[in-house]
């Protein structure tokens, strides 16, 4: 959601760039104007209601007490923010929300761009690699996650692959054993998305030129010091936008954990999303569902804003920042 | 194998809880079609496998073959899906549901209150009288809403032929023999019980077969009108669920298993042998009959033969009446806005010729006394005479207490079989939910 209102705000500024440099002119061009919000006017009308109006809408929502049904009469304040900020389940998916964060910036991050490394480089069946490492992110979310649901079912695939090889002693219940469930998620979250990372770093490599690595070379640079010191540092901005999704996406996680586990079992892999739809539409309480959500998207909205800030700004200087 | 119709569903839900992600709007639209011209009905039941869902096809095109002009759109749901997810949010937005799934007691109670669901009192008059009392469930202030097409209570479905190869002689009466069962089956290498916990109520429904049998019904009802929990019964019931657990009678991983969906679910360890028992409602061999087609490659959809049905044994020592049962029924209801055909239609699945058809594919008890006669599956008719003998019905307590007090009483119950909590932090929880509401 915050992702693509930085998209609109960022188009909405070139599009009134070109008429910055002549101040001075009174005229008003009546045709450009129409043209810009000819062209704007759909998209706008579509975003501002399927956005703005029910993130708006949700706000209003959560200070009642609203089952959902008939009218918003019963107002309580912020009280259904307290109650979900004291609820230590909700805590608990705020914390395995970051714990996703976090670990996808750690683990998949290095894995990706090594992986990356490694495909950029001349081999043999290169392009059917590449081919079968993005499968899994093309996939639907749901299909994925059906799919795993029976792999790792107890005496499932997996065990009876694992036991084939001699590694029976290593079988777990994994999606049923609480302190196993989320290591279970992020392995088949990274396995979904690893892909994803992966392409978009070979996209980075793609613009690095070549004339730099055939620079280093003649200067008698290995192969180890031209990927730290020209292949990384030109990679950044990829890195920096790829961290940036992989954040929001983690924040925002709901149908891989709801079909896999349903945030279960015991709310071992709970996450805010699984929360507002357990509490807000399970257990119809719309009020209180519109406060967890109202939660998330500020959570999401001060990640994106900080990012943006201290750690994009350099990618989008000229666009977003005024050219700073 | 994976079921195509459910991907497609667990899509839409996905793709509906998206849009919901960012608020909730509601549209006006749709609906209160006049008689006379084309008229469309939507229907939607719970129904996802063969006999009952080829029985509700087969209803509505006769119903589209009686009354020219008329078009049923019928659709099967996920349980759960339709209950939580689809019919509040098509009623919410006013449209797109006609006739849909009614599962009586708090739920209903909501709807009505907030003016979604016809007054059918007067225009079914003849229907209501002769389906007789079970339809107080759906009646909210003296007037009817809704209909059930079946009411049955619910036990253990066993597997005869692992009880044999135990070495169980009868089917358990009493605590003490449930729990004698338990480790001959044990012993002999069968797992005794499956479980559904990944769904949650399967699971939750011991806790409320015990507070059944450790409260009165007097407490009961009270609990139920007013929604509180006072009662040292309550945590009597959490105790006695305590013990029951510790005595391991479940599968390898319970806790993450579903209840009714292809092989690897409970019903679906039950149908294939794989486990003895099962706590289930009365709608459990037609689960099964059906996991068995799609999922174990059997040609038709008929319940395994070994199977055999008991009540929930009784506790010596306790409040409890010990004859009562727990139970429940579907029915369903006309949306405010569904034109007129749909009462007739409702009655059309409650005369005796459609009632007759239900009891006789073994699908459940309908609730036409006119119809009893129909059923013919032994295991149904144990049911029925369970039923019949039962001083006293609770609700299924979810149900009964109304979506949020039973949402917070089943993750605490969950949470109890996951080894945290204690029976009175179920009660607690019930109390907090009960008073946010």
């Amino acid at each position: 959601m915050s992702f693509s209102t930085t998209m609109t705000a960022g188009s909405a500024t070139t599009l009134a760039d070109p008429a910055r440099p002549r101040p001075r002119q009174r005229r008003v061009n009546w045709k450009s104007v129409a043209m810009i919000w000819g062209f704007a006017a759909p998209a706008l009308i579509v975003y501002v209601t399927f956005v703005i109006v029910p993130v708006g809408l949700a706000a209003v929502y959560s200070f009642f007490n609203w089952n959902g049904l008939g009218p918003l009469d019963r107002f309580i304040g912020i009280d259904n923010y307290v109650r979900a900020l004291s609820d230590p389940t909700f805590l608990k998916a705020i914390g395995n929300n970051l714990a996703i964060v976090a670990l996808s910036l750690l683990i998949q991050g290095p894995v990706a761009i090594g992986i990356a490394l490694l495909l950029n480089r001349p081999l043999k069946g290169r392009a059917l690699v590449r081919t079968l490492i993005f499968v899994p992110y093309v996939l639907s979310e749901v299909v994925a996650a059906l799919a795993f649901k029976l792999i790792l079912q107890p005496s499932g695939p997996l065990d009876a692959l694992l036991e084939s090889v001699g590694l029976g002693g290593v079988t777990q219940l994994w999606l049923a054993d609480q302190n196993v469930v989320f290591w279970t998620l992020f392995f088949v979250l990274s396995w979904k998305y690893l892909g994803f990372a992966i392409l978009l770093m070979l996209a980075g490599l793609q613009g690095v030129p070549d004339e730099l690595f055939e620079a280093a070379a003649i200067d008698g640079a290995s192969w180890w010091s031209i990927q730290r010191y020209i292949t990384l540092p030109l990679l950044g901005p990829t890195i920096r936008i790829w961290a940036f999704l992989s954040m929001i996406g983690s924040l925002q996680l709901f149908d891989m954990v709801w079909v896999l586990t349903g945030g279960g079992p015991v709310n071992a892999t709970v996450t805010m999303a699984t929360y507002m739809m357990q509490y807000g539409f399970q257990r119809s309480q719309l009020g209180f569902g519109s406060a967890v959500a109202v939660i998330l998207f500020l959570i999401s909205l001060v990640f994106a804003l900080v990012y943006q800030r201290f750690v994009l700004r350099r990618d989008f200087a000229g666009s977003v920042t005024r050219g700073a | 194998m994976m079921n195509r119709a459910r991907i497609t569903r667990v899509g839409a839900l996905a793709a509906a809880s998206a849009l919901a992600i960012g608020g909730l709007t509601a549209c006006q639209s749709g609906g209160g079609e006049s008689s006379g011209g084309d008229v469309t009905i939507t229907w939607w039941h719970n129904s996802t496998s063969d006999p009952l869902k080829s029985l509700w096809a087969d209803v509505a095109s006769e119903f589209e073959a009686d009354h020219p002009g008329v078009t049923v759109k019928v659709e099967g749901y996920q349980n759960e899906e339709l209950q939580r997810t689809l019919i509040p949010n098509a009623l919410r937005s006013g449209g797109g549901v006609d006739l849909f799934q009614a599962w009586g007691g708090g739920e209903i109670k909501d709807q009505v209150a907030a003016g979604y669901v016809k007054d059918i009192s007067d225009a079914a008059a003849d229907t209501i009288e002769a389906v007789g009392p079970v339809v107080s469930g759906w009646q909210v202030d003296g007037k009817t809403y809704g209909l059930p097409f079946q009411y049955g209570i619910e036990g253990f479905w066993y597997n005869t032929d692992l009880f044999a190869e135990a070495g169980i002689d009868a089917p358990p009466t009493t605590l003490d023999e449930l729990y004698t069962a338990i480790d001959k089956l044990k012993a002999a290498g069968i797992t005794p019980i499956a479980v559904g916990a990944g769904d949650k109520w399967p699971a939750a429904h011991y806790w409320y077969n015990f507070a059944l049998k450790s409260c009165s019904p007097d407490t009961l009802k009270e609990a139920q009108s007013q929604l509180v929990f006072d009662d040292p019964c309550f945590v009597e019931a959490g105790e006695l669920l305590q013990e029951f657990i510790d005595s391991e009678p479940f599968q390898d991983g319970f806790l993450a298993t579903s209840a009714q969906q292809g092989a690897g679910s409970s019903a679906g360890m039950l149908a294939t042998g794989k486990a003895a028992m099962e706590l289930m409602g009365h709608w459990n061999p037609g689960v099964m009959g059906g996991i068995l087609k799609d999922d174990a490659g059997q040609d038709d959809a008929t319940p395994p033969e070994f199977l055999g049905w008991f009540n929930f044994p009784g506790i010596d020592g306790t409040a409890g009446d010990p004859t009562a049962a727990l139970g429940g029924g579907d029915g369903f209801a006309c949306a405010q806005w569904a034109p007129d055909e749909c009462v007739e239609l409702l009655e059309y699945i409650e005369s005796e010729d459609v009632q007759s058809r239900f009891g006789e594919i073994g699908a459940g008890i309908p609730v036409l006394p006119a119809a009893a006669s129909s059923i013919t599956d032994p295991n149904l008719q144990q049911v029925l005479e369970g039923l019949q003998s039962a001083s006293y019905v609770q609700l299924w307590l979810d149900t009964a207490y109304g979506p949020t007090v039973g949402g917070a009483m089943n993750d605490g119950i969950v949470a109890l079989f996951g080894g945290q909590g204690t029976p009175e932090d179920i009660v607690k929880a019930m109390q907090d939910a009960a008073a946010t509401l």
